[in-house]
Parts: C-alpha cells; sequence; structure tokens
C-alpha cells in the first residue's frame, strides 16, 4: 500500500481522528491523530489485514518547544512492506497520551524512555518508571526548559 | 622492577628494609577491579589480552572489589554509576589505588559541558593516583599509567601513609 491508500484507510474507520497529514515531499509520509485514539488506530493498524502493521521500529518523544511535546510513531509491515509515521501532539501541561505498549511490546521500553527524557504520560502502560535517569532524579532531561541542577545526591553536576 | 629480585645470588638470604619488601610485593601484583563503564574498557581488555598481556606485570582483574588492589575507572561516569563507584571503592581493603582512564573519568570529557547526567571526574568521589588522558588512551597509555602508580607505591613508605 503506498502511504495514501494507508490514509484513506484510517480515514474511513476513523475520520475524526486524524488532524494533519504530510504524505507527500517528505521522507517519511506522516498522519498527526489525536492522542486519546492512538491506541485504537493502532490496533486497527496491526490487525487489519491489508495493513498489517506488526512492527513499531520506533517510538520518540520530541519537544517542540512552547510548551508542546509530542510522540512520534514509525511503522513497518513486515508482511507488505509498506511504512508509515504516526505523530501526536500532548501539551506539557496535559501531557498524556495513550500507551500502545498492550499492541506492540517494543513500545514498552520506548514510552519508559519517553516518559524520563520528556515526562510524557503513556496512560495504561503496566510499568511507567524511568529507564536511563536515577529513580530520584527530578526533570526531564530533554525537556528543553530543564535546568542542569547544582546538585545531584551531594555531587556537584555542572564542570 | 629491579628492586629486589636482582639481589639473589649466591645465597638465599637478603637483607632490605621493610618498606622496600612491602612496596615490591604491591606493586608486583596489582590486580585490578574488573569492571568498564564505556569504551574505554574495551582498551583495558585489550591491555589485558594476549598482545598486551598484562599478566607479564602481576596485573590481572578480580571479578570482586574484595580482592582488587587497584580500580581502573575505564569511561564516562554517569551519575547513576558514580555512587555505585563510590560503594566499590569502599568496599576495597586498603593499600588501594585508583587509577582514572581516558578524558570522560579525568574531566568528564566530551560530556563537560552538555553531559547533565556525567560526573565531570571521578575524582569528585573518590581519591585518583593517576589519570590517563586519551579519548581512548592506547593499551601502551594505560600501560604507562600502570607503571606509574608502581612508580607511586616503590616510593612510599610505612611511616609516612598514603595520604587518601
Amino acid at each position: 500500500m503506498i502511504p495514501q491508500e494507508i490514509h484513506d484507510a484510517i480515514k474511513t474507520r476513523f475520520a475524526d481522528s486524524i488532524i494533519e497529514s504530510k504524505l507527500d515531499g517528505v521522507i517519511d509520509p506522516w498522519i498527526k491523530v489525536s492522542p486519546d485514539k492512538i491506541k485504537d488506530i493502532a490496533h486497527y493498524l496491526r490487525d487489519e489485514d491489508s495493513l498489517t502493521f506488526d512492527s513499531l521500529m520506533c517510538l520518540s518523544g520530541i519537544d517542540y518547544t512552547g510548551g508542546k511535546l509530542g510522540v512520534v510513531y514509525h511503522l513497518h509491515s513486515m508482511k507488505w512492506n509498506h511504512k508509515i509515521t504516526l505523530k501526536v501532539d500532548v501539551t506539557a501541561d496535559n501531557p498524556h497520551c495513550q500507551s500502545v505498549e498492550s499492541i506492540w511490546k517494543t513500545a514498552n521500553w520506548h514510552e519508559r524512555e519517553a516518559y524520563d527524557m520528556f515526562g510524557i504520560m503513556f496512560d495504561g502502560h503496566p510499568d511507567l518508571r524511568r529507564i536511563l535517569m536515577p529513580y530520584d532524579w527530578e526533570g526531564h532531561p530533554l525537556r528543553k526548559d530543564f535546568k542542569v541542577p547544582e546538585y545531584y545526591n551531594g555531587m556537584k553536576v555542572p564542570y | 622492577m629491579g628492586l629486589l629480585d636482582q639481589k639473589f645470588e649466591n645465597s638465599n638470604i637478603i637483607i632490605t628494609s621493610m618498606d622496600n619488601l612491602l612496596n615490591w610485593a604491591r606493586l608486583s601484583s596489582l590486580w585490578g577491579m574488573q569492571f568498564g563503564l564505556a569504551c574505554c574498557a574495551i582498551e583495558m581488555m585489550a591491555t589485558g589480552a594476549s598482545h598486551y598481556d598484562t599478566d607479564r606485570f602481576g596485573i590481572f582483574f578480580r571479578g570482586t572489589p574484595r580482592q582488587s588492589d587497584v580500580m581502573i575507572v575505564a569511561g564516562t561516569v554517569t551519575l547513576k554509576m558514580a555512587s555505585r563507584i563510590k560503594t566499590l571503592y569502599d568496599q576495597m581493603s586498603e593499600p588501594r589505588y585508583v587509577l582514572s582512564m581516558g578524558s570522560c573519568s579525568n574531566c568528564g570529557g566530551p560530556y563537560w559541558e552538555h553531559g547533565y547526567h556525567v560526573l565531570k571526574g571521578v575524582d569528585r568521589v573518590i581519591p585518583v593516583d593517576v589519570y590517563v588522558p586519551g579519548c581512548p588512551p592506547r593499551p601502551e597509555a594505560l600501560i604507562e599509567g600502570l607503571m606509574k602508580l608502581q612508580e607511586k607505591i616503590r616510593n612510599e613508605s610505612l611511616a609516612k601513609r598514603k595520604s587518601a
């Protein structure tokens, strides 16, 4: 399937969930969907036979600055060898997004990393805790407004 | 070397000072603690392997801090790891030595400015005897560092304890 057909397949099922899309002139054609529908859409993309997105290649968190955060899902179908990118926007004030851990197990650690680095809360994740930083770390380091602490556990952090 | 092992001639009796004897024993069997933190550890492993073969100096790696004399901090010390390193250092029995290997553990290395997660030098948590520069240092450099450490041990004295 080409990206336009994938887009149309989602559009017929989840017409009002697609916020925006860009399918031409980009390396990874993407579709932006609403954060409270991502799980249903992901489920559909995996289980529909003509789509069969059986592999979540990557799940990334993004800080777009100005209080806007996002999650990006790179999907691949090993059966049909087609790809699509899903995007979700959340705000820094209410950084909640549905977890897709129950659909692709890959998402488990990826969502933990996005939570650790950006503070995006994945609702429905079975074990959402920090994966890279220490458990008693404060703040989310890849946020643009993150300030490096002067001390951590009595150790000076800046050079 | 050449401190005591040249002195065996006709009989099995040698006369030396206690300092010399202890220092000779210590510097001739520097057992390292077997742990690596980043890419420096690859060079450290290469140093211990057959091509550079630190075994010939009596330097080989032990799996526990309690049997180790020297801790080679090989790699980036993250803040998360720093408290573990402190614990491991505390578990080593004296006399104990620390060799900081590579730019990261010397001063933070490439992470010195933006590394929110990196301790800017392992000497902020444990005392360091020898610093080996490099990113990562070649095995020759690490061996040079170990020989500097041997030099330091050779000049130690029971009366004047190591300050650290």
